[in-house]
């Protein structure tokens, strides 16, 4: 690898335009300071014709206004300005030429014409550099601003690129500016196919600018490669859309799963489900303060320790939920929404009380943020991954304890069968203690993941509570797989209304949708059937 | 005992199913099931659990609907197309297997739901009782002898009191056809005599089907005997008839 | 039957002794209120301050939905928590009602639209406010929009049997849906701020202390006759196949009764009352906005039923003005605790007293009297609300 890497600068150190001659480039540098807008124009130009790597800094100076002339000999020089003193760097050479506190120097003025010119021809000139990175960077800053002028700098560069992938993004911005000069139309028409290839929005208004002004043969290619690019565009909107959605259902998926558990399970409505995750997420900012007070360094894992934390908290309150109060409810669902109801009132109450009403700040790791760049136009946020990796996770972990482990089994003999369990020696009163125990766990779980997509306040439960309902209830009661599709379809169905219904309407919609869903379909989407149902 | 197949129902038949199938999740309740009850016969089911009769029972109320078949009342209701309360009010009666009467309400109250009269919103909202009305309950609560606890909630009568006053509710809705379900599970053996002569009583006007599991209440009714089996007919005929039916013995002792 | 003699009927309606002492409270305090606050001075011992009128008047309405909740709950077993929606959608006929008898008098002085509309910078009336300026159609819209909404919604969920819980969740739905919707600004009902700013009433001054006396009286009418009227029905022969219905629903629909067509009738009956008393309590309190469609609204009109005792009518209106005399009180003086409190409520009325204050003073006077026999309108088991018993 570090070979190639050496022979690879070693062709492009060969294949890079020497000057023959230093006098030249300083020349040329020189003109920069002198004569009117437009004579510093063309000593630009010239000076990026000389293809110099060097004129690649003095041209950035000028645009930055940092390149500055000695009133004494006419020189240029580039110049770093410290406290008031200016550093003054040999262009051509790269070294410190003295120091100057601004009386012996005047700074190389610019207009915005000639700024542009600047950019172009940096664009150009970076073309060359020995640096891929750089290459890369020239060749899509000259696809964003095309300049028919800078055609000749590209085809050089295109003739000497080596790099595939850099080569075909310098296609495009030469494309680009095919398209803006007055080439012939069978040359334009190649460019309308390479942009046609690229098919992003960038593209799309090039080519649509283009189908405005153009006419016969270019017109038509123009609306074919249109017409190709909006597809192709459309088709990486659904793409997003339906990330957003599968990132949304994770969610929805996160705040239902413990319900699917408590309710779907155990039949018992929960309505400080919501609390559950909520005190996750408080145990997360708890345990965040903890690392901030103690343990900056160790900040990024704070959210290892969170979760099992948040897993102890929420589970602990569920089993005292459980054995203080619904267990003398069972059988009565009615009562048991209304006593479940004010325990949540009274969480958010303690909760209020002792971190108080407002949002409470939980960081994010640093490697949860940022994004991940997928295709052009295609960004996803590195926390939205995180929640549907994690999401994934306990899905297939609650499925495992729900399948193999002997807790899993006990859990599904007590509700299909209490009296036969009890007979068979499971203790169904612990059992249930721990079911809802686990339900309210992972409650607390997603907390800790919610908690680095929402505001932190007593009231996060409140909002997950009527969604999660609706998830459990719209995929079937009593069955974690019909949950996994209720949520995904919701979500989904959610991010692709959006768009054209805009966020409030969307969610109204989907909510009407559910409720005429479950009157089609009472029993959800996946439900059991027969007699047995009904007893 | 197949009835013969096509269209064309007898005169005197008044319920006719005809090749009824009916699934859950896979399992076959019941499987091309045909059988006639005719009008004014009285007929016992019998059959192992799981053979589909509270499921035949569904079917014909209305409750479920059957996958494949007819079933036709009155030689041309289809059954199939209708709900519960249409199909109470074409004159079916049900009585559940639990004895399932209005707990909070008084006997008399139960009689007064059950009575046949009209049974929309405004019929009732502004519903009056009328003398004969009156006197209709009154008789019927003599004829199941629960006159003198007609102001009692039926929550506090006992086990075989809350049988007979549905079977009385069932009386006075005054159905052509009554579908009775185990109506002696739990009953002591005077209570058990008491219901046969009431089911008796009952069937000289009207038709009635009895599901049943004990053999010597069936024998009391003294009635044509259907076996069902996995979802269809097995047998069919008199009690004796049926109890010698060799694939009869075999589903019973066999297994 | 049995209790036939205890039972005095009025108009024809059996009322028995607690309704008979419930309907003296509601006239007496009807007459009272507004004679000691206009007819006093401020100095006398008897004078009722001006502020409490529309206070007590609040709580009216607020007893009147506890009626119309507890007649669907209580005799019906439909737990609805999103009655609050019908509550707001009659507060909001009577507002639009109150916003176009501002006229030009508003902040923007434009006699045709509204102030929020006019900030909006719209141009026109939108359709669904045309005729809210008179009196006689508003007030029909007060008793259509929200008895549509539930003929509507009640018509497609008990057709198709949803019950129990997931009707409760359903119907939770529904109002939290209407809460998002009516939150937006485009929806034209003035967004967050809803509607506010009212001036006067069919010409009356709403801050004048005849003008609040007036609609005090009205609101007590108001639940009198939504009292008798719930009583009517429930002692009628469809109350009886209702609280059948809520007992055992399969039995009732293989008596032949079509159970859907009498749940929508009770939901119907419920929702238009609730409507009603949203109608009244806006220009009392002055002002009606989308938070009174947050589901937490319409689940603590639950509590007051259970609290009062459901099943009883007048139970659920004393639980109405108990918790919230309690909750102004506790929100003024311990605002920290109200809510420990209510959630306590909760807790204690479904744990320890699932009959409520009425139910639980009728049980110790029964058992005073060593009555065994039940009242036929008394609430039943809690077992009984489970949904429909196993056949």
């Amino acid at each position: 690898m570090k070979r190639a890497a050496f022979l690879l600068l070693l062709a492009l150190a060969v294949l890079v335009p020497r000057p023959s001659f230093a006098q030249d480039i300083e020349a040329a540098i020189n003109a920069l300071g002198q004569g009117s807008f437009n004579e510093r124009t063309s000593a630009a130009n010239a000076l990026a014709q000389t293809g110099d790597q060097r004129a690649v800094p003095v041209l950035k100076a000028l645009g930055d206004r940092e390149l500055y002339l000695r009133k004494a000999d006419n020189k240029v020089f580039i110049g770093r300005t410290v406290s008031g003193t200016v550093t003054l760097i040999d262009p051509v050479t790269g070294k410190e030429a003295g120091v100057s506190t601004g009386g012996d120097i005047e700074g190389v003025k610019v207009n915005n014409a000639l700024r542009r010119t600047i950019e172009a021809l940096l664009g150009g000139l970076t073309l060359l550099s020995s640096d891929p990175a750089v290459r890369r960077d020239a060749a899509t800053a000259m696809f964003n601003q095309p300049d028919p002028e800078a055609l000749g700098t590209l085809d050089a560069a295109i003739a000497k690129e080596t790099d595939p992938a850099i080569k075909a993004k310098m296609d495009e911005a030469r494309a680009a500016a095919v398209l803006k000069s007055s080439r012939p139309d069978a040359e334009k028409i190649a460019a309308v196919k390479i942009l046609g290839a690229r098919g992003d929005q960038a593209s799309l208004s090039l080519l649509q600018n283009l189908e405005a002004s153009a006419q016969g043969d270019l017109k038509a290619a123009a609306a074919e490669a249109i017409e190709d690019v909006s597809g192709a565009l459309a088709l990486w909107n659904n793409v997003q859309n339906l990330w957003y959605g599968i990132s949304l259902g994770s969610v929805l998926l996160l705040a239902a799963i413990g319900l699917a558990i408590t309710f779907g399970v155990m039949g018992v409505i929960n309505m400080a489900h919501g609390e559950m995750v909520m005190i996750g997420a408080y145990t997360t900012f708890f345990v965040q303060e903890l690392f901030r007070a103690h343990a900056p360094e160790a900040f990024d894992y704070s959210l290892f320790v969170a979760l099992p934390a948040a897993f102890a908290v929420a589970g602990l309150v569920g089993i005292a939920m459980e054995r203080g109060i619904i267990r003398f409810l069972y059988g009565r669902p009615l009562e048991t929404l209304l006593a479940t109801w004010g325990i949540s009132l009274m969480l958010q109450q303690t909760v209020r009380s002792l971190f108080g009403p407002s949002n409470r700040e939980v960081g994010t790791p640093s490697w949860m943020s940022g994004t991940v760049e997928i295709t052009n136009g295609l960004t996803l946020t590195s926390n939205r991954i995180a929640i549907v990796v994690f999401t994934a996770i306990v899905f297939i972990a609650l499925m495992l304890v729900m399948r193999f482990t002997r807790f899993g089994l006990q859990m599904r003999a007590v509700t299909q069968n209490r009296p036969m369990a009890n007979s068979v020696g499971i203790r169904s009163g612990w059992v249930d203690a721990m079911t809802f125990g686990l339900g309210s766990a992972i409650a607390g779980v997603a907390g800790v993941a919610l908690s680095q997509i929402d505001n932190v306040s007593p009231n996060l439960g409140q909002s997950y509570i009527i969604d999660s309902f609706l998830v459990v209830v719209f995929g079937g009661v009593g069955n974690l797989w019909g949950t996994l599709v209720g949520a995904m379809s919701l979500g989904i169905l959610n991010k692709f209304l959006e768009p054209w219904a805009g966020a409030v309407l969307g969610k109204i919609l989907i909510l009407v949708m559910v409720i005429l869903f479950i009157q089609r379909r009472p029993r959800g989407l996946f439900a059991l059937k027969g007699r047995s149902v009904e007893a | 005992m197949e009835p013969a197949t096509g269209k064309i129902v007898p005169n005197e038949t008044l319920l006719y199913l005809d090749g009824v199938s009916v699934s859950f999740d896979g399992f076959k309740a019941l499987n091309n099931l045909s059988l006639y009850v005719t009008a004014g016969e009285m007929r016992a089911i019998i059959g192992p659990n799981g053979a589909g009769k509270t499921t035949m029972m569904d079917v014909i109320t209305g409750k479920t609907r059957p996958d494949t078949g007819e079933v036709l009342f009155r030689g041309a209701i289809d059954l199939t197309q209708r709900d519960e309360a249409d199909i109470a009010r074409l004159g079916i009666g049900r009585k559940f297997q639990k004895p399932t009467v209005f707990e909070g309400h008084t006997v008399f109250e139960n009689l007064e739901l059950a009575l046949k009269s009209p049974r929309g919103i405004f019929d009732t909202l502004f519903a009056k009782l009328k003398g004969e009305q009156a006197a209709r309950i009154a008789e019927t609560l003599q004829i199941i002898g629960l006159a003198a606890d007609q102001g009692r909630p039926a929550g506090a009568l006992s086990h075989g009191q809350k049988q007979w006053l549905e079977i009385g509710m069932l009386l006075i809705q005054e159905p052509d056809l009554l579908l009775v379900d185990e109506p002696v599970a739990g009953m002591t053996d005077a209570e058990t005599e008491r219901t046969a002569e009431l089911l008796r009583h009952i069937a000289q006007t009207r038709s009635v089907v009895v599901v049943e599991h004990d053999m010597e209440f069936v024998r009391a009714l003294g009635v044509r005997v259907t076996v069902l089996h996995e979802g269809s007919v097995l047998s069919e005929g008199s009690l004796d008839k049926v109890q010698n039916d060799q694939k009869v013995i075999e589903v019973y002792l066999g297994r | 039957m049995e209790d036939a003699p205890r039972r005095t009927p009025l108009f024809g309606i059996p009322i028995d002794g607690g309704g008979w002492i419930f309907l003296a409270v509601v006239i007496a305090v009807t007459i009272a209120v507004p004679v000691l606050n206009l007819a006093t001075e401020p100095g006398s011992a008897f004078h009722v301050p001006t502020y409490l009128v529309p206070l007590l008047g609040k709580y009216l309405c607020y007893a009147l939905l506890a009626v119309a909740v507890d007649l669907v709950w209580g005799y019906c077993g439909i737990l609805s928590l999103g009655h609050g929606a019908f509550f707001a959608l009659g507060g909001y006929a009577m507002g639009m009602y109150l916003m176009r008898e501002i006229g030009p008098r508003g902040v923007y002085g434009n006699a045709n639209l509204p102030d929020f509309m006019v900030f909006l910078n719209w141009k026109e009336l939108p359709w669904f406010w045309y005729g809210f300026d008179i009196f006689p159609f508003a007030m029909l819209m007060v008793l259509l929009v929200p008895g549509v909404l539930a003929l509507v919604f009640g018509w497609l969920a008990f057709r198709s049997r949803v019950t129990g819980v997931y009707l409760s969740i359903i119907t939770q739905a529904l109002t939290f849906a209407l809460m998002l919707a009516f939150f937006r600004n485009n929806m034209g009902f003035g967004g967050n701020n809803g509607l506010t700013d009212f001036k006067d009433i069919l010409g009356f001054n709403l801050q004048s202390d005849e003008t609040r006396a007036a609609l005090f009286i009205a609101s007590g009418i108001a639940l009198a006759l939504g009292y008798l009227v719930c009583r009517y029905i429930v002692t009628s022969k469809l109350g009886r196949v209702v609280a059948a219905i809520r007992d055992a629903e399969s039995r009732t629909r293989f008596l032949g009764y079509r159970v859907e067509h009498y749940k929508l009738f009770v939901f119907v009956v419920s929702a238009v009352l609730a409507g009603i008393a949203g109608a009244l309590y806006v220009p009392q309190v002055g002002i009606i906005n989308p938070s009174e469609f947050s589901p937490a609204n319409s689940i603590e009109i639950v509590v007051w039923v259970a609290l009062g005792g459901r099943g009883t009518l007048f139970g659920a209106a004393l639980g109405a003005v108990l918790v919230n005399y309690g909750k102004s009180y506790f929100t003024g003086a311990f605002p920290d605790l109200w809510l420990f409190i209510l959630g306590g409520l909760f807790i204690f009325v479904t744990l320890f007293m699932p009959k409520g204050v009425v139910g639980s003073i009728r049980e110790g006077l029964a058992g005073g009297r060593g009555l065994i026999s039940r009242k036929r309108d008394e609430a039943p088991s809690p077992g009984a609300f489970a949904g429909s018993p196993g056949e």
